[in-house]
């Protein structure tokens, strides 16, 4: 697993790669966490371009930082999912509360 | 038996483990001229099975077995079983319902992936009898239409 971050103003830009499952959503959810407590951190973009798997643990932890960020007031999206990622994240109705869009740059522009 | 093929092997309770077994059964399946996307689909479902037992059979006790057994029938059936001696599961209704999960921070969704990703899941389970979840699912149309 590999996680980048990079911070553009108030919001933070994670980037992943590789399976997200209960072992990676586990030692993903400390490192973001304490990043995106920051107080001057608002809003959070998920970039999944390098995730080749994910199941319900992966799909748990991004619920998890909406709430986080939702409580903030601040604004969550998801950009690069893969079509089988993308799959997961509709079937549960995750694109609902998260907005998906293919990459940094489109969410960057709205 | 019916069967062609079958594998079998067991494992400790811990997390590294899942990505193992996905991946084993996930190659073992491969035999049957399956899609990408069937392989992904069986991959998740070994997945949400594996950290069942992990989360709530064994409420994250590292030193426990595991089992998971993977065969093919003559009729291009695909069947996994995966076998945890933990806990049990007391509501079974209740525990397959989508969004219910004893664990808040979880989204419950593991049965229902298992389910809507194969054409049969059956549940056996009783309070401190450990669980056993059997999934199968047919590629016969796929085999058919390379035939």
């Amino acid at each position: 697993m590999g996680l980048e971050f990079k911070r553009v103003r108030s919001t933070l830009v994670v980037r992943v790669s590789g399976e997200m499952d209960m072992l990676i959503a586990d030692k993903m959810r400390a490192e973001i966490d304490k990043r995106i407590d920051d107080k001057n951190i608002k809003n959070l973009v998920l970039n999944l371009e390098k995730v080749t798997f994910m199941d319900s643990s992966g799909l748990g932890l991004i619920i998890g930082r909406y709430k986080r960020i939702s409580a903030k007031q601040g604004r969550m999206f998801i950009v690069g999912a893969r079509p089988q990622v993308e799959k997961i994240l509709f079937f549960s109705g995750v694109n609902r509360l998260v907005p998906l869009y293919k990459n940094e740059q489109e969410v960057i522009n709205i | 038996m019916n069967v062609r093929n079958y594998v079998r092997f067991e494992f400790f309770s811990i997390p590294e483990n899942i990505a193992f077994a996905r991946s084993c059964v996930a190659a073992f399946a491969s035999q049957l001229d399956c899609t990408l996307e069937d392989i992904e689909e069986i991959k998740l479902v070994v997945s949400e099975a594996v950290s069942n037992c992990i989360i709530h059979g064994y409420e994250n006790q590292p030193n426990k077995m595991i089992t998971v057994i993977a065969s093919i029938d003559h009729n291009g059936v695909l069947e996994i079983v995966v076998e945890d001696q933990g806990r049990g599961i007391e509501d079974l209704t209740r525990a397959m319902e989508a969004t219910y999960s004893s664990d808040p921070t979880r989204m419950g969704l593991g049965f229902t992936f298992m389910k809507s990703f194969t054409d049969d899941m059956q549940v056996d389970t009783a309070p401190g009898k450990g669980t056993t979840v059997r999934l199968r699912r047919s590629f016969l149309k796929n085999e058919e239409a390379l035939a």
